[in-house]
């Protein structure tokens, strides 16, 4: 059992440390200091390390049936030393593997990279730095919340690798596709694995939810109150509630379909034929399943999103040196989007067989998604406009999120139409649009968050140079795989077909398709530059300097490397909101969020010398900023 | 445990006992809410969603199904024709078979539970009193504690005897009898009604059994510790507070199922 007392005094000790490499803590050893560990930063990496990890994996994937799309003809015998079985002999990529691909993909991104990479990486890592707390509400549950995960990934893992392949029917696991063995190879074992790391991958989101909400309420710092929390917090906040309601149904929905599955229910399945002989399964629904899903399936999309937004908008304004505009209007609009997210889920539903009438009340409401959706990229623009903007890799990251979130939310206000939706739904206009909107802006959210948290959570800066050849590269490699893909979509190409040589009319895409395939390839490649980067920063980098953005939040108060505890002495106070860049009348064009209105006379508005005088007295109200 | 504490040593170094401001503005847990409170409250919020989404599923079987419309004197089983009523179907108690006492048995079952959600009440207002001295005090929770253990385990009891009948069948209410006839139920198929009202029925009810089980568990823990001194020694019986929200959420539940199940 530790105390906070031994590690403030250890974060002291190691406040004058070297490296990442020469920081150890004094007592318990590597287990309990890497592995089995408490801290929240410690946690939050290996959430970031495996999230990367992932993020290879499945972005590999998508350039292996890219392979395939843009090169049918193709000989992808080179190949074999990876994918063994699944290239056959002619050379030719398995039908049945290219499904599993695009399955696992879909999974992998969506769940293991951008919900637990993403969220679990930074709100681990930042709810207690910016709040001011020592750690999580529970770090044992914190702990525990990595391990599910990694047992969940582990689960995943291992189901890319039986003889049967991993899950093949979509990661939207529909029925009867995904409940019946006979559908297809990936429908058996890889189809209950599947379901078995969803179930404990659910379990990690649980747990790491309820800490980030409890945390949150329950361990901000004195004067921290909810209108002075970086915008961050309030998305990590927001996206942990998100998750607390939707992701409990999945697994209602994901249990039932076990039940289908393994035990003989009929839940989801109702008459069906296979091979001409009926199964005995009767009274089911295939469309109340999707209705379960889609339950979580859309809030998922803003789980997904909004820690991206949120990292925006920090490093936007930091890099802006100006205050985020509309600070309130940034919170309204994620509460917006966050209630918004659970009455919208069936415009997937669209062609699923709904009445007409229920159909357009999904449509009306999705349509006002675009009000929230607006005003935050409307305050993006407005804060940057004519800011100092200081082009750091991960400020160009987040304008790149900008822009993407702008181009592939204009396109789903397209889709929210049923009428529109009917005629695009499953093409790749869909997959262009929500790769843009949700997928690559939520990635760049998560680049531009480690470009931004690097030299915190590792004491070294990133080399920018780098980061720059990433960023232009990724930008154009972005742009280049999906803005063509609308007009794939608009030409009704469905998506998920393996092949689209026997369709005449396709033909003339083909050199569309092969120009998407090489972006693919080459943005993919572009990313080693990110993971060389990554690493050799880690022990290689410059030192960080303390405040290397000259950022207001409060980790930046923290020693370079904190300790278990993170403030070697007590807690810093919060006195002023977090966006006060470029005061008129201050020294610097930055007060960090700790420094008390008494010391900046020069730039304090009047309301705010009637605060600085309450700082005084010992009975301080000092809480309330705008009173 | 450990970092329990660890965590609550953090959370009050920057407590300040001068601050007058607003319960929101940091420094402080609002409401005076123990964060692991907090923590039991939103997971409960979660389950209620699982349970939510079980329950819905049903409705929609249930509504898929034409309901049975003769009279109620006349009623058999059909699988194939409508949704069984369910007075017909809980209807039996044990040790007296044939007998028609529609839905006695688990009224009594209900009301177990009940009570020992009640028993729950007095033993977290014995924690959390300060009219007690800590003998009295640890003996009262002790009490209420075993009560609300024993409640528990006769409710699974119950439901394991209600589980055992229906599985068995009857053959009441059935006509046409042959060899071939299905008697009681599994999870493809039953003598009751469609399929999928005996698969709902095992998947609901057993889902929510889990739950009274892992209470009965947590119970067990909470009774033993308070009988090792543990709370009394922390100083506080929050512990006994925290599971106990679980336990009337639990009960909560069992309203809805039993509302689902044996009454609409």
């Amino acid at each position: 059992m530790s105390t906070v007392d031994i590690d403030i005094k250890q974060a002291t000790d190691d406040s004058h440390g070297g490296g990442h490499d020469e920081h150890h803590e004094h007592h318990g050893n590597f287990w309990t200091n890497y592995i089995f560990s408490y801290d929240h930063k410690v946690i939050g990496k290996q959430f970031l390390l495996t999230g990367m990890f992932w993020a290879l994996i499945g972005v590999a994937m998508s350039v292996v049936f890219r392979l395939q799309l843009g090169f049918p003809d193709a000989n992808l015998e080179f190949l074999r030393p990876l994918l063994g079985g699944w290239i056959d002999s002619a050379g030719k990529l398995d039908p049945n593997f290219y499904l599993a691909l695009v399955t696992m993909h879909g999974t992998i991104m969506v769940f293991f990279v951008l919900t637990a990479g993403l969220s679990g990486t930074f709100s681990n890592y930042l709810i207690p730095l910016q709040i001011g707390a020592r750690d999580m509400a529970s770090g044992f549950m914190n702990m525990l919340s990595y391990w599910f995960f990694f047992l969940s990934s582990v689960v995943m893992f291992a189901s890319l690798f039986i003889q049967t392949g991993p899950a093949s029917g979509g990661w939207v696991i529909y029925p009867p596709l995904n409940a019946l063995e006979q559908a297809s190879p990936g429908s058996g074992l890889g189809m209950t694995l599947w379901l078995v790391s969803m179930a404990l991958f659910i379990v990690s989101t649980l747990l790491g939810g309820i800490n980030y909400i409890a945390t949150v309420i329950n361990l901000r710092t004195e004067g921290m109150s909810f209108t002075r929390l970086p915008l961050t917090i309030w998305a990590f906040f927001i996206t942990a509630v998100i998750g607390l309601l939707s992701f409990p149904v999945l697994f209602s929905a994901a249990l039932l379909l076990i039940f289908d599955r393994s035990f003989g229910t009929s839940f989801f399945l109702s008459e069906i034929y296979i091979g001409g002989e009926a199964l005995s399964n009767v009274g089911g629904s295939a469309v109340l399943f999707q209705h379960l899903f889609w339950f979580l399936g859309h809030p998922e999309v803003y789980i997904v999103l909004l820690p991206a937004l949120g990292i925006t908008s920090e490093i936007v304004a930091t890099n802006s040196r100006k205050p985020i505009f509309g600070y309130r209007a940034m919170i309204g609009s994620i509460l917006g989007i966050a209630v918004l997210s659970f009455v919208v889920w069936a415009h997937h539903m669209f062609v699923s067989g709904m009445n007409p009438f229920l159909g357009s009340v999904f449509m009306f409401l999705t349509l006002i998604i675009a009000v929230p959706s607006a005003v935050k990229a409307f305050n993006y623009i407005t804060t940057l406009w004519r800011g100092n903007l200081v082009f750091t890799p991960a400020m160009l990251f987040s304008i790149g999120l900008v822009s993407l979130f702008i181009v592939g939310g204009l396109t789903g206000i397209h889709l929210a139409n049923a009428a529109i939706d009917i005629q695009l739904h499953d093409t790749y206009f869909v997959v262009a649009h929500f790769h843009l909107v949700m997928g690559a802006s939520a990635f760049f959210g998560m680049l531009a968050g480690i470009y931004h948290w690097f030299p915190k959570m590792f004491g070294r800066m990133m080399n920018d140079k780098l980061g720059y050849v990433h960023f232009w590269l990724t930008f154009a490699g972005v742009y280049l795989i999906f803005f063509p893909m609308h007009f794939l979509g608009i030409a009704a190409f469905p998506r998920r077909y393996y092949s689209f040589t026997s369709f005449e009319p396709f033909g003339k895409f083909t050199d569309l398709n092969m120009l998407i395939s090489v972006a693919a390839i080459l943005t993919f490649a572009a990313q080693f530059i990110f993971i060389f980067n990554f690493f050799y920063s880690m022990f290689r980098g410059k030192i960080a300097p303390a405040n290397p953005w000259k950022s207001n939040t409060l980790e930046w108060t923290t020693p370079r490397n904190p300790g278990h505890g993170n403030w070697p002495g007590p807690l810093p106070k919060v006195y002023r909101w977090p966006y006060d860049y470029s005061k008129p009348g201050a020294k610097d064009d930055f007060i960090p969020q700790n420094v008390p209105y008494s010391e900046t006379k020069e730039s304090n508005l009047p309301y705010e010398e009637e605060l600085a005088k309450l700082e005084k007295e010992p009975k301080s109200n000092a809480t309330k900023r705008d009173a | 445990m450990a970092n329990e504490s660890t965590v609550q040593t953090s959370s009050t170094t920057a407590l300040n006992p001068n601050q007058t401001g607003s319960i929101w503005g940091g420094g402080e847990s609002p409401m005076k809410a123990e964060y692991g409170k907090l923590m039991m409250w939103f997971f409960l919020l979660s389950d209620a969603l699982t349970f939510s989404a079980f329950l819905i599923a049903y409705g929609v079987a249930r509504y898929s199904y034409p309901a049975y419309e003769g009279a109620a004197a006349d009623f058999v089983y059909n699988p194939d024709a409508y949704w069984p009523i369910p007075e017909k179907v809980y209807n039996a108690i044990p040790f007296f078979h044939g007998l028609d006492a529609p839905l006695i048995f688990v009224g009594l079952m209900t009301f177990i539970l009940i009570l020992s959600s009640v028993t729950m009440v007095l033993a977290v207002e014995a924690g959390n009193t300060d009219a007690l001295d800590p003998d009295t005090k640890q003996a009262e929770v002790q009490k209420w504690m075993l009560w609300t253990i024993f409640g528990g385990i006769i409710f699974l009891s119950c439901q394991a005897w209600e589980w055992a009948h229906f599985i068995e069948g009857t053959e009441q209410f059935m006509t046409g009898i042959t060899a071939d006839t299905f008697f009681g139920a599994n999870l493809t198929q039953n003598q009751y009604g469609p399929p999928l009202f005996a698969a709902f029925f095992f998947f609901i009810t057993g889902f929510h059994g889990m739950h009274v089980l892992s209470g009965v568990v947590l119970n067990i823990i909470l009774f033993y510790n308070t009988v090792m001194g543990t709370y009394r020694k922390r100083g506080h019986y929050l512990m006994v507070e925290k599971i106990g929200l679980y336990w009337h959420f639990v009960d909560l539940v069992w309203v809805f199922v039993f509302t689902f199940f044996y009454l609409v």
